[in-house]
């Protein structure tokens, strides 16, 4: 038998691990330069005022987003109050009592869709149903339309956490004489907890971001919030706003609130790694 | 309560209903027939079978896996099933349990009789069966939380206890599963951070605790290695005094070492079965023998 000599493949094998790990590098390189812009144009804005001070109107010096800062962190854990449960639940829907059915594979079509939906979209129908109807901009419109948002993310993520936990593991929960729901909160849930929070987290970090559906929803505000009712100061819209103005000083600020977002998904993400990997160890 | 009115000794002799009460209260309130029924149980136990399997055929969607079996379960006697891959044997002790019903393509016609109800009957509550009738695996499946609350989680489901009692039962059913020595001092450690071979004796432990009657053991020791295997096997032998057991091996010396009755499947029919010992010197029929000597399997 003649042997085929190995330099071909063994230069095919470099070739592959070289531009698969450029392909990894220019990844790297732009999410690096991201955080790098960001860090070095917005760390200028951050001051104790930024977080403790209303914005400032232009020409004066000062201010702050403080009240942006509250909006945001309050419209996103109300979106997760409403969006996590739901969609934990339709997940366990999909993945333990509908599998293959009929109506199953239409839901998970449906979130499909929706997962694939533009913000704007739901931002704009959100606008229609509720905005439109109560007559005024309000925090929870934007805490609805983040929450429509998460939902198909948390959804998905769920049903595929918990598809992921062996049958093994169900059929002895069940053999022990488990009802399906124990045997789904009880056991199948600690499978597949660190998924399921890496899915939360997942859903966080995408509607943290958003600023179309906030447009059409909560806007913003110049004041403090009431209360969620009114129209409610964010971080994305006052970006959005700022770094459009033509004022160098709220330019300034739509880069620290960039930062502030950034720094925040970012440890959000950290610390739920750490927490993991600690809970893995023990 | 207690009134005159004569009560059926066995369920099956008045149909199949609500027989187990009458059988409890009349063992509570009468000593006297308590006595006769214990004899008549002793006397029984070889020809009273504690689960009496009838026609059973089962399909995983158009696939018709088991045909026709019928099978007696004699009560704290180690049952063995043996046959190649593929012929049914684990399906066959799923349905002893109903774990079959997890999957929805997969169902079972016949009839399972376990002490004289079919519990294939949609009315026999299937809690109440798989207290009754424990199942371990063939990979141990330890729950991802402490080995304490591995054990107690059926426990909890079906009795209430206090702490203390709780624990006395823990710690009967580690020891009955040899298991106590080995994890006593580490009860709130995760369970799946024991060995493949203690996840095993786990499971078993769990699965005792809530005191099942019957044990079915899907291949316990096919994920094992020798010496763990070795445990497992003295364990079955010992625990045949409390438990009416069914152990499905490929493992033909397993079925000899551990069991008192044999059946051999083949493609999806129980060709044949009897006394353990039996069937492995004088087999009747030509397929037996040819798959105990190794000749294909």
């Amino acid at each position: 038998m003649r042997r085929r000599p190995a330099t071909f493949r063994k230069f095919l094998n470099t070739f592959v691990v070289g531009v698969s790990g450029f392909s990894a590098l220019v990844g790297l390189f732009f999410l690096g330069w991201i955080l790098l812009e960001v860090v070095l144009k917005g760390a200028s804005a951050l001051s104790i005022g930024f977080f403790t001070k209303l914005p400032a109107p232009p020409g004066v010096p000062g201010g702050g987003l403080a009240n942006a800062i509250v909006g945001t962190i309050l419209m996103t854990a109300l979106a997760v109050l409403i969006g996590v449960p739901l969609g934990i639940l339709g997940g366990v829907y999909l993945s333990e009592f509908g599998e293959d059915s009929k109506i199953a594979s239409t839901i998970r079509f449906a979130s499909n869709v929706l997962m694939g939906t533009p913000s704007i979209i739901v931002g704009v129908f959100i606008y229609a149903i509720m905005v439109y109807p109560i007559g005024h901009f309000s925090g929870y419109a934007g805490a609805v339309s983040l929450a429509v948002i998460m939902l198909p993310v948390v959804v998905r993520t769920t049903e595929d956490m918990l598809r992921m936990v062996p049958n093994a593991l169900r059929e002895s929960a069940l053999a022990l004489g488990a009802p399906r729901w124990k045997v789904t909160f009880q056991v199948v849930f600690r499978g597949a907890k660190s998924g399921l929070l890496t899915g939360v987290l997942l859903a966080i970090a995408r509607v943290s971001g958003e600023t179309a559906p906030l447009l059409f929803t909560a806007l913003n505000s110049p004041f403090w919030m009431k209360s969620l009712f009114g129209p409610t100061a964010n971080l994305t819209v006052t970006i959005f706003n700022y770094a459009m103005s033509p004022y160098k000083d709220w330019q300034r600020q739509a880069w620290g609130a960039s930062l502030l977002i950034m720094a925040g998904v970012l440890s959000v993400t950290i610390i739920s790694r750490l927490y993991l990997r600690g809970r893995n160890k023990r | 309560m207690n009134t005159a009115k004569i009560r059926p000794l066995f369920k099956h002799e008045e149909g199949r209903g609500s027989g187990a009460t009458f059988e409890s209260r009349s063992m509570d309130s009468q000593p006297r027939k308590n006595i006769t029924l214990r004899k008549a149980k002793a006397r029984n136990s070889e020809t009273s079978p504690k689960i009496s399997i009838r026609n059973l055929n089962f399909y995983y969607g158009d696939f018709h896996a088991l045909v026709d079996n019928t099978l007696d379960i004699f009560e704290n006697r180690v049952t063995a099933i043996i046959g190649p891959s593929g012929c049914g044997k684990s399906t066959h002790i799923r349905v002893y349990n109903r774990i079959y019903e997890l999957y929805r393509e997969q169902r079972a016609t016949g009839e399972v009789f376990l002490d004289g109800e079919n519990i294939l009957s949609p009315s026999y509550d299937v809690i109440e069966l798989r207290r009754r009738v424990g199942m371990i695996f063939q990979k141990p499946t330890p729950f991802p939380m402490s080995i304490e609350d591995n054990v107690t989680y059926g426990l909890k489901m079906h009795y209430k206890l206090t702490r203390s009692r709780m624990m006395e039962r823990v710690e009967w059913a580690l020891n009955q599963a040899a298991l106590w020595d080995e994890v006593k001092d580490e009860l709130d450690k995760p369970a799946t951070a024991l060995s493949g071979g203690q996840q095993q004796r786990l499971c078993i432990a769990r699965a005792i605790a809530v005191e099942p009657e019957i044990l079915l053991m899907d291949e316990p020791t096919s994920a094992i290695d020798p010496i763990a295997t070795a445990k497992i096997e003295d364990l079955v032998v010992n625990l045949k005094d409390r438990f009416t057991i069914v152990i499905v091996t490929h493992n033909m010396q397993q079925a000899a070492r551990v069991s008192d009755y044999t059946a051999f499947f083949y493609q999806g029919v129980i060709v044949e079965v009897g006394e353990t010992e039996r069937i492995f010197t004088k087999p009747e029929k030509e397929q037996t023998e040819a798959y105990i000597t190794g000749r294909f399997g």
